[in-house]
């Protein structure tokens, strides 16, 4: 006997809602133990979570596993989810703040099927958002966990390769390299020209890697009222930042840091104030902004909220 | 090994240390909030709480060290059948359970190194009971706190010395009953 496979017809699709990869069949919660991982496992992640948690921004090292994902698609993240997730949770995934790219929506599908949690795009909705490389437009609240990817955990190893040193910077709180990097910026090329990964100095103590957001996401994670978890898999690192932490990026009395935001406002939405990528239209060099953040995009648009290149994509959506 | 200590163990472990884990996860994120964990049923004198906390975190890996006024043959079997960890002297735990009476002098635990201010022990400490008024209460500020939280903590001139320590230090997830609250080593403590 074959197991009859239910594939959703070109006209299911239509009807459907805009990614309805999601309403896939495959149900892996009795294959799997919760959450994909083993108890062990995740117990071990755990204790070193409340070790993050009480020493904020300090790395802590620990037993990274190999996941069914290759390192940089957010093997340190998934981990971290996987041992804080609980069956009443509903889970959001961004990619430079999309929820809808490869990465996100695997990772969502991920989590959908080994644990059976409900999945969402809407920030307001989700109660553990992972995320790749940005910070969510709108503010967080109280009961949210931010979960996100790490490539590099440690900010010095560009400046200072071996872990033995750093560990002693850290330590020492001996940043001075740290600070000689942003000067060499302004006299290179006038301002500081770290665009992403901008160091961040957490309660006073340790500087901290907030991963590859742009600067301009930076102000979010000070006083942030949700629970911040970094988790760098290849690396093996995961550190943290309870809410209504005091982050400050590193900057100079006389160059104070500055977020950094492409100008105009974005082309769908017409939002001025949110991060935009840019977006190549064609091989002529056209090109628009638009939010880099879809859902605080779609839900704007969804207000009535226009932006000068609204209908673009009308008649593709029919 | 008692016959009893085959029971009180976790009926669906993976779901139920999850939201235990979320409630002593949110309970470190904010020193101060007291959260209600169930599930466990430890031999006494060991609260619902406590017994909740050891299952959740500890295993082989976790050298637990325990105070004399919970350390029965009771309490020994039911630790060693649910979570296998190995028992440990102070200076060696990663977890240690009992009274605050059990656990000092401080100094005796691990605080960390100034390279790895991670290798310090979790104290699991009884506390007769979690109230926010009373003696020893305490004005609760930094890391996870937005204003201020009030607790009553067994001996607030020791966990300020912890304090001091900081970032090397012991946190302290303090259980009574069915409630749980912590206090990481970055909270700093007032005595109103």
């Amino acid at each position: 006997m074959t197991e009859q496979i239910t594939t959703p017809s070109a006209n299911d699709t239509n009807d459907a809602p805009k990614h309805n990869l999601e309403a896939h069949n495959f149900d892996a919660t009795d294959s799997y133990n919760f959450a994909y991982l083993d108890e062990q496992t995740k117990r071990m992640i755990r204790r070193v979570l409340l070790k993050a948690l009480a020493i904020p921004g300090y790395q802590v090292p620990f037993a990274s596993r190999e996941m069914p994902m290759p390192y940089g698609w957010g093997t340190g993240g998934v981990q971290v989810t996987a041992a804080c997730l609980t069956p009443d949770d509903c889970v959001k995934v961004i990619d430079q703040g999309a929820d809808d790219t490869t990465n996100a929506l695997s990772i969502r599908s991920f989590f959908a099927s080994t644990a059976g949690v409900r999945t969402t795009e809407a920030t307001d909705k989700a109660s553990l958002i992972q995320t790749r490389h940005r910070i969510p437009e709108i503010e967080l609240t109280e009961g949210q966990l931010l979960v996100y990817q790490v490539p590099i955990p440690e900010p010095l190893r560009f400046l200072e390769p071996r872990e033995t040193e750093t560990r002693k910077m850290h330590a020492l709180s001996e940043y001075g390299l740290m600070h000689v990097k942003l000067y060499e910026d302004i006299s290179q090329h006038g301002h500081i020209a770290t665009a992403y990964a901008y160091p961040v100095n957490v309660e006073g103590h340790y500087v901290m890697d907030p991963s590859p957001i742009p600067k301009f996401d930076n102000p979010k994670m000070n006083n942030c009222a949700a629970i911040q978890l970094f988790g760098a898999g290849r690396e093996q690192r995961i550190y943290a930042i309870p809410p209504y932490c005091h982050v400050k990026s590193l900057d100079f009395e006389d160059y104070p840091f500055d977020r950094l935001r492409a100008p105009g406002a974005c082309a769908l939405c017409g939002a001025d104030d949110s991060y935009l990528d840019e977006v190549i239209m064609d091989d002529e060099g056209t090109r628009m902004y638009v939010c880099s953040d879809t859902d605080f995009c779609s839900t704007r648009r969804e207000q009535g909220h226009v932006g000068d290149q609204s209908g673009l994509f009308d008649s593709e959506e029919g | 090994m008692q016959p009893d200590a085959l029971k009180g163990g976790f009926a669906d472990l993976p779901i139920q240390s999850a939201t235990a884990f979320r409630s002593v996860l949110q309970a470190m994120a904010r020193p101060g909030t007291i959260h209600q964990l169930a599930g466990a049923a430890p031999p006494p004198p060991l609260s619902v709480a406590a017994g909740v906390v050891l299952l959740t975190l500890c295993d082989p890996e976790t050298p637990l060290f325990v105070g004399a006024s919970v350390d029965t043959p009771d309490l020994r079997s039911w630790i060693s059948f649910h979570t296998g960890a190995p028992f440990s002297a102070a200076s060696a735990a990663v977890i240690a359970i009992g009274s605050w009476q059990d656990f000092t002098p401080l100094s005796a635990f691990p605080v960390g190194s100034a390279e790895y201010p991670d290798r310090s022990t979790t104290l699991i400490t009884e506390v007769d009971l979690l109230g926010r008024e009373g003696s020893n209460a305490c004005r609760l500020t930094g890391p996870g706190i937005q204003d201020f939280y009030t607790l009553c903590l067994p001996d607030p001139a020791l966990m300020q010395a912890n304090r001091a320590l900081f970032p090397l230090g012991l946190d302290f997830i303090l259980t009574s009953d069915s409630s749980v609250a912590a206090l990481p080593r970055s909270t700093k403590i007032e005595v109103m």
